[in-house]
């Protein structure tokens, strides 16, 4: 099959609002965004206290969370499936090849960039606030949320990187999810296995979604930190 | 007679300061009863900035105590004194919403729009703040301090960085809070500044209260040899 | 005081979880590993709907090489497994990790090539002779290298040729690890030989330049076998619904959804759970 017709039939699958195309897509976001979204629920605070907090050992835990950043997806699937596989120590919550398993994994995919650009943020403003709040008697947790809000732009862009990874990677959500037909296939697999089978038009299709949600997500990184610079002064 | 409702007078008993075994202020006593402008002068490295902020409470004294009337420094359940820095931080948000954060946290006794008409900041209120300009950003800055309506107002330095129309602008307000009751303590390095502004001068040199005098008094007659050397102007170490 | 903003943002963001993470699961389904050449060649697109109309069952199907989808047997990660390696199926069962084994059905491999055929072996009906002209002439061979059924068919190929592939491996034999339609697109873009299973040959679309170059031999016979995991060992199985799965494959109107399964009128597969020793 050559590339222009692949390339059009793949448009038209676009266009033309294909179901089961729409289904991989929808599923892929859906898996991404409460990933992402998790991962800013746990990670935010923690990477806020790691900001604020003294304790011997930060520096160790800094630099792991630094280096969790860089931790190959196929990695983070590998320990989700031994956890989550009836012979592993969670077996019995029956989460193997299912959407959640997914978002665990791409949670602990997202979790360590999160945290980490959290802590570098917060840290930050915080050295420039402290005297300040401490002035307006708000100190240590009680600063994290006013802290969080004037960190929103860089959070955010933080956040978005978060989701670029998860929604880019292969390695995990295959693993863990299986690439079961209409239940665990997202965008990414779908196109390792229809390349696999030689379909090479859905495979096309769903590159140019991700590519284009991609091209989106960094127009919007560059948009939130351009709001910010605004604020920022 | 005392004021019960006052946490005034605060007062400063052998207070001293160190920072990595090197002393660096103190011992220093001396009483701050209510009203008036109190300026801390002297020159750089004197401790002024560290007095501020160990009577104000953002650093615990090495020995030596700052005690206000009532305990705490709590009026009502309010801390009572308010301080504005030489660099006054600016939250990333608008001006109005700078005032409001203040509010929500430290609890106001003032209102938000109140303190924008009455620093004449409404045309500026809905700005970011750290794009205001500097004399700006300062009275921003003692906006948000009046609004928690504090009984003393502790500011370093409070127009170092501001030009001469903008610092005739901040004094102006100064002299407004101290002529409604406000005690106001303040750093300056501006000589001129303490003339204008000052009742009472504390004159700091090497981390010790080497005169504690009213301020006419003390530029017409500076009792000490560190005193009269400085406000004639020469460099002291 | 927390910042409103921050609580509200934190608020908005638990209501948008909660439903994604307690999204309704299907009140039944089952898990069944089977072979990337069944769900490749778009067998169970066709036989699962069929199935879960009848019975209100859905089956997920992770589609794995045989080798792997034994393991994930083995672990309990699924209640079904269906593959095509007769030898390790057995053993799965004796092991205690299956309840029983029963044939299915068969499709066939075939010997794929390019049509210049280096090799000359285009139109033989002997495998065998096939692969010695193969590794006489050093021609490209693509080898799936994935422990899958088709991988241990072309071991057993090499055998009866009397090859010993470890030794006789060079530069001309390519294991890649990867599944049918990989080895295909790899065969497609170097000019290789590769033994494939004929479903999968003919629901792949980027063939390129390659053809079937033999098929026909009894050697190249394929047989698809399903096992219930075994309850005994994986509390957690789905036993009846397994079974029900089971037992509507070999029962005539799934033997019959097998037949019926058509790609340009040629059948893919050739059910035969009636046939003895199948």
């Amino acid at each position: 099959m050559d590339i222009t017709a692949a390339f059009s039939e793949a448009l038209q699958l676009i266009l033309g609002a294909d179901a089961k195309f729409l289904q991989i897509v929808g599923l892929s976001l859906r898996v991404t965004l409460t990933a992402v979204l998790l991962a800013a629920l746990i990670g935010l605070p923690l990477g806020a206290w790691l900001a604020i907090s003294r304790f011997s050992g930060r520096a160790l835990v800094i630099v792991f969370v630094n280096g969790l950043m860089g931790l190959p997806p196929v990695v983070a699937g590998l320990v989700v499936f031994l956890l989550l596989s009836r012979a592993g120590p969670l077996g019995s919550w029956g989460l193997l090849f299912t959407p959640t398993a997914m978002v665990i994994a791409q949670t602990v995919l997202v979790l360590p960039i999160v945290i980490a650009l959290t802590r570098g943020t917060i840290e930050e403003l915080w050295r420039e606030y402290r005297e300040h709040l401490a002035s307006l008697g708000v100190n240590g947790w009680r600063a994290v949320p006013t802290l969080l809000w004037d960190g929103r732009f860089a959070l955010a862009t933080g956040l978005l990187a978060g989701f670029g990874r998860a929604s880019a990677e292969v390695g995990a959500v295959l693993i863990v999810g299986g690439n079961i037909a209409n239940y665990t296939r997202t965008m990414t697999t779908t196109i390792a296995l229809e390349t696999s089978k030689g379909d090479l038009p859905l495979a096309l299709g769903l590159g140019i979604v991700l590519m284009a949600l991609t091209l989106l997500i960094n127009a919007l990184a560059f948009g939130a930190s351009r709001i910010g610079q605004r604020f920022a002064g | 007679m005392r004021d019960l409702a006052s946490i005034l007078p605060l007062r400063v008993e052998n207070l001293a300061f160190e920072a990595e075994g090197k002393a660096l202020l103190g011992p220093v006593s001396f009483k701050l009863p209510k009203g008036g402008i109190t300026a801390i002068i002297g020159p750089n490295g004197a401790g002024k900035s560290l007095l501020l902020r160990l009577c104000h409470g953002l650093i615990a004294p090495a020995s030596g105590r700052a005690e206000w009337a009532t305990e705490g420094g709590l009026l009502a359940g309010r801390k009572g004194h308010a301080m504005v820095f030489q660099r006054p931080v600016m939250l990333r948000r608008s001006a109005r919403a700078n005032l409001q954060h203040a509010v929500s946290v430290a609890g106001a006794g003032r209102r938000v729009a109140e303190a924008l008409q009455r620093f004449g900041l409404e045309p500026l209120a809905e700005r970011p703040a750290r794009l205001l300009s500097g004399g700006e950003q300062q009275r921003l800055a003692l906006a948000r301090a009046w609004l928690l309506a504090p009984e003393v107002l502790f500011l370093d330095e409070p127009s170092s960085q501001l030009d001469p129309g903008a610092t005739r602008q901040i004094e102006a307000i100064l002299l407004g809070l101290a002529s409604e009751g406000v005690t106001l303590l303040m750093t300056t390095h501006d000589l001129g500044q303490a003339r204008r502004l000052a009742r009472r001068v504390l004159f700091l040199h090497r981390g010790q209260l080497v005169e504690d005098a009213e301020a006419h008094a003390f530029f017409a007659a500076p009792r000490t040899e560190e005193a009269r050397a400085f406000v004639a102007g020469d460099l002291l170490w | 005081m927390l910042d409103r903003r921050v609580t509200l943002g934190i608020a908005g963001a638990l209501l948008l979880v909660a439903p994604a993470l307690a999204q309704t699961q299907p009140n039944r389904f089952i898990t069944v590993s089977s072979t990337t050449s069944t769900t490749d060649s778009g067998l169970f697109t066709h036989l699962l709907p069929i199935f879960q109309v009848k019975t209100g069952i859905e089956v997920r199907v992770v589609s794995q090489g045989t080798g792997q989808a034994l393991d994930t047997g083995r672990r309990g990660d699924a209640d079904v497994v269906f593959v095509h390696a007769r030898a390790q199926e057995v053993k799965f069962v004796e092991d205690g990790f299956g309840v029983e084994r029963k044939a299915v059905m068969y499709n066939d491999f075939v010997l794929i090539g390019p049509k210049a055929d280096p090799a000359g072996i285009k139109g033989g009906k002997d495998i065998v002779a096939a692969l010695k002209a193969v590794q006489a002439k050093g021609s490209l061979f693509i080898s799936r290298g994935d422990k899958s059924g088709t991988h241990a068919a072309e071991l057993n190929l090499w055998k009866a040729a009397e090859i010993d592939i470890e030794k006789a491996k060079g530069p001309w034999y390519r294991e890649i690890g990867q599944g049918m339609g990989a080895a295909l697109n790899m065969a497609s873009a170097q000019d290789g030989y590769v033994l494939a299973d004929r479903a999968t040959w003919l629901n792949f679309r980027n063939r390129g330049d390659l053809d079937i170059l033999v098929e026909g031999d009894r050697r190249l016979f394929n047989q698809y076998g399903v096992i219930l995991v075994n309850p005994a060992k994986h509390p957690h199985v789905k036993q009846a619904d397994g079974q029900a799965f089971i037992d509507w494959l070999v029962s005539p109107d799934g033997q019959k959804a097998i037949a019926d399964y058509k790609i340009g009128g040629q059948s893919l597969f050739f059910p035969n759970a009636t046939q003895p020793g199948a």
